[in-house]
């Protein structure tokens, strides 16, 4: 097996800076007690300046005062190495991000898939870059090593366990990522390198520094197996961006939006499933006195999609309905249920117009402004009641049956018959005697017939049984 | 630098006239299930990839029985058929009487205000074969637009408006009028307009 390390060295800022629409303004992360703030990174902007890691806030103030801080939040580190776990996991079935700040997966197996080791690498680093996260890539026959290799150059790759081997000799033991400080005590001690360590009697070793470091460094030769926890897919998506500012207008919550529904579709094209219903949530600062601490858009689509676009301008669209009653501190993306996308089939030599959109996605483009109910279709029922001879379908899989013979129907029913008073009314057929409906307190017993009225229109009327006026209109034969 | 388009596209094109000439017009038209009317028509048809204005004295003179035909036929033949905004409920029973496969019939309520704008956008999607609209207000630069979209949506467009409009201009390739004779050709692309009147039943 190969394994590749990616290795983050900035993780926690670049999920900050990923979403703010200008990365390189000076940007750093807090962290610490109010009284004693330091920062914890600062981006090229901040470095620039003179800022380092670890400088007080004050200080950095000082230096810096256009500085933007953002609090740093170490779960949401651990969330975005997840997140990087799911989109590694679509380059290879064994990934695991069970150590810090960087992600290791199998590539071997994949050399048939995507290509040699190089063009692995390329497009690793490729759709790392358009993700926004600074990355070292290494490749080396255990998991370990490439970490230990990711260390210590970027781009470094050996696939041959020999050289493996060999090169890990040469590595100081400071820099070979020992567990705890025993790197920092074997350095004091006057080991230098891995290959002095390891002409050191074992038993003395592990009184010394305990019973973790041989199997680890058996491990990083590959003289023993590595079983890593490897990484599975959630069955649901959960995604939040603070937005460090209080937003009170939509359009400033577009581009964090795309951002979103760009990372959702990441996860459903790995796994391999669409969505149909999700909520953006929209959280209002909890500090003021108020009762409502989020507002929740809802986002429901009548089959599953997987579309970026699409999902953003139907989200955009029910965004712009929902009024934002008070300032958004920060966007959530819920889903919890993914199903199976099933791409609509399309025909290789279709000749439609080049913006032809199919109509799943032209239905969704209408609910999401109309509102939900506003795209259906009819069916025909068995009921002979002409308001109850027919009802609404929603969604794609209703059966449409056939509708009962019965003497002709008009086109356009009127929702409640309304009274028709014409005195020029012509009889043109009828009457047809309509009783039914005592069994659900609906009782209709009503003559119908097809009328002529002075403009030319053919109605649809009824009277009450054997009567001949009071004509009650209840459809058009248009 | 303005492309040199030759004169012969031009006049396929139908965008430039020989004075005193009836043009070659393309019987291209999508049929409309009345040989009566397609003979009156110049193209043979409903004009497609445009605008087809149906102006009606009152509702439920006839307008959809004239649709009815060419709706079912494409329904049968795949497309979707769309409805915006219909003044009242499509009748399940009765349209799938007159041929129609209610799969394909999807109905689109609005309120009056985005009416046009479901009515474009179906047009431009070429999700559509055709869209049968009912806006409520229409002016001259809105079916404009309505006419664009069906043109860039390959697809068959009919707004269904009131008499009282008939007076103003419309850019719709073909304006139909309904009166006490039956249905009057006001304006067609292509062609003269033709005199007689087409009443569906007499034929």
């Amino acid at each position: 097996m190969l394994w590749a390390c990616i290795v983050l060295p900035q993780l926690a800022l670049d999920a900050v800076l990923r979403r703010l629409p200008d990365p390189g303004a000076p940007l750093a992360l807090a962290s610490g007690p109010t009284q004693l703030r330091t920062l914890h990174a600062v981006n090229a902007g901040a470095a620039q300046a003179g800022l380092r890691a670890g400088m007080r806030l004050a200080a950095a103030h000082a230096l810096l005062p256009t500085l933007a801080t953002v609090e740093h939040d170490p779960q949401a580190e651990a969330r975005w190495q997840q997140f990087l776990a799911a989109w590694a996991y679509r380059h290879s079935s064994l990934v695991s991000a069970q150590w810090a700040s960087c992600i290791v997966l199998e590539v071997r197996a994949s050399f048939h898939l995507l290509g040699p080791w190089p063009r692995i690498e390329a497009r690793l680093r490729e759709e790392l870059a358009a993700l926004g996260f600074a990355h070292r890539i290494a490749m080396a026959p255990t998991p370990r090593a490439a970490r230990v290799l990711a260390g210590l150059q970027d781009g470094l790759a050996v696939s041959n366990p020999a050289a493996m081997q060999a090169l890990l000799d040469r590595v100081p033991v400071r820099r070979a990522v020992l567990p705890g400080d025993t790197g920092e005590r074997l350095q004091r001690m006057g080991i230098r390198d891995l290959r002095t360590l390891r002409e050191l009697p074992r038993e003395s070793l592990r009184r010394r520094f305990g019973a973790e470091l041989l199997p680890h460094l058996d491990r990083l030769y590959g003289d023993a197996d590595d079983a890593l926890s490897y990484y599975a897919p959630p069955d649901h998506f959960d995604a939040r961006i603070e937005l460090g500012h209080e937003v009170e207008s939509h359009t400033a919550l577009l581009f964090p939006l795309r951002r979103l529904i760009g990372d959702l579709c990441t996860c459903l094209s790995i796994r391999d499933g669409g969505v149909q219903r999700f909520v953006l949530r929209l959280e209002h600062d909890v500090h003021r006195h108020d009762t409502r601490a989020h507002t929740d858009v809802e986002v429901g689509l009548l089959a599953a999609e997987r579309e970026p676009a699409m999902l953003f301008e139907v989200t955009r669209n029910r965004l712009e309905r929902v009024s934002i009653p008070k300032p958004v501190v920060a966007l959530r993306l819920l889903a919890r249920e993914l199903p199976a996308f099933v791409p609509a089939s399309r025909d290789l030599f279709d000749v439609r117009a080049q913006q032809a959109l199919p109509w799943p996605q032209l239905r969704e483009r209408l609910r999401a402004r109309l509102g939900d109910d506003a795209v259906h279709r009819i069916a025909p029922t068995g009921d002979p009641r002409p308001e109850r001879a027919w009802r609404r379908v929603d969604g794609d899989d209703a059966r449409i049956d056939t509708a009962p013979a019965r003497p002709p129907r008009p086109t356009w029913l009127l929702p409640k018959p309304v009274p028709l008073r014409d005195p020029r009314l012509r009889i043109l057929s009828g009457p047809e005697r309509l009783e039914s409906g005592w069994w659900d307190g609906e009782d209709a017993r009503r003559d119908y017939y097809v009328l002529e009225t002075a403009q030319g229109q053919r109605a649809w009327a009824f009277t009450p049984a054997g009567e001949r006026d009071g004509w009650m209109l209840h459809g058009w034969f248009a | 630098m303005q492309a040199v388009a030759s004169l012969d596209s031009l006049l396929a094109a139908q965008t430039l006239w020989h004075a005193g000439r009836h043009p070659a017009t393309t019987r291209d038209g999508e049929p409309t299930g009345h040989a009566a009317l397609d003979a009156l028509l110049p193209q043979r048809g409903w004009p497609r990839r445009a605008l087809t204005e149906l102006l009606l004295p009152a509702d439920g003179v006839g307008e959809l029985a004239l649709l009815m035909p060419t709706l079912a036929r494409l329904s049968r033949e795949g497309g979707t058929l769309a409805l915006v905004a219909p003044p009242y409920l499509p009748y399940a029973p009765a349209w799938q009487a007159a041929g129609i496969d209610l799969g394909a019939l999807q109905v689109i309520e609005t309120t009056p205000r985005d009416a046009l704008w479901a009515f474009e956008q179906c047009l431009r999607s070429g999700a559509c074969a055709a869209v049968v609209g009912w806006p409520r207000q229409a002016d001259a630069q809105a079916l404009r637009r309505l006419q664009v979209a069906a043109d860039s949506g390959d697809c068959l467009g009919f707004v269904l408006r009131d008499r009282k409009h008939a007076a103003n201009p419309s850019p719709a390739a073909l304006r139909l009028e309904h009166d006490s004779d039956g249905w009057r050709v006001r304006k067609c692309r292509g062609g003269p307009a033709p005199t007689r009147a087409f009443a569906p039943g007499l034929h």
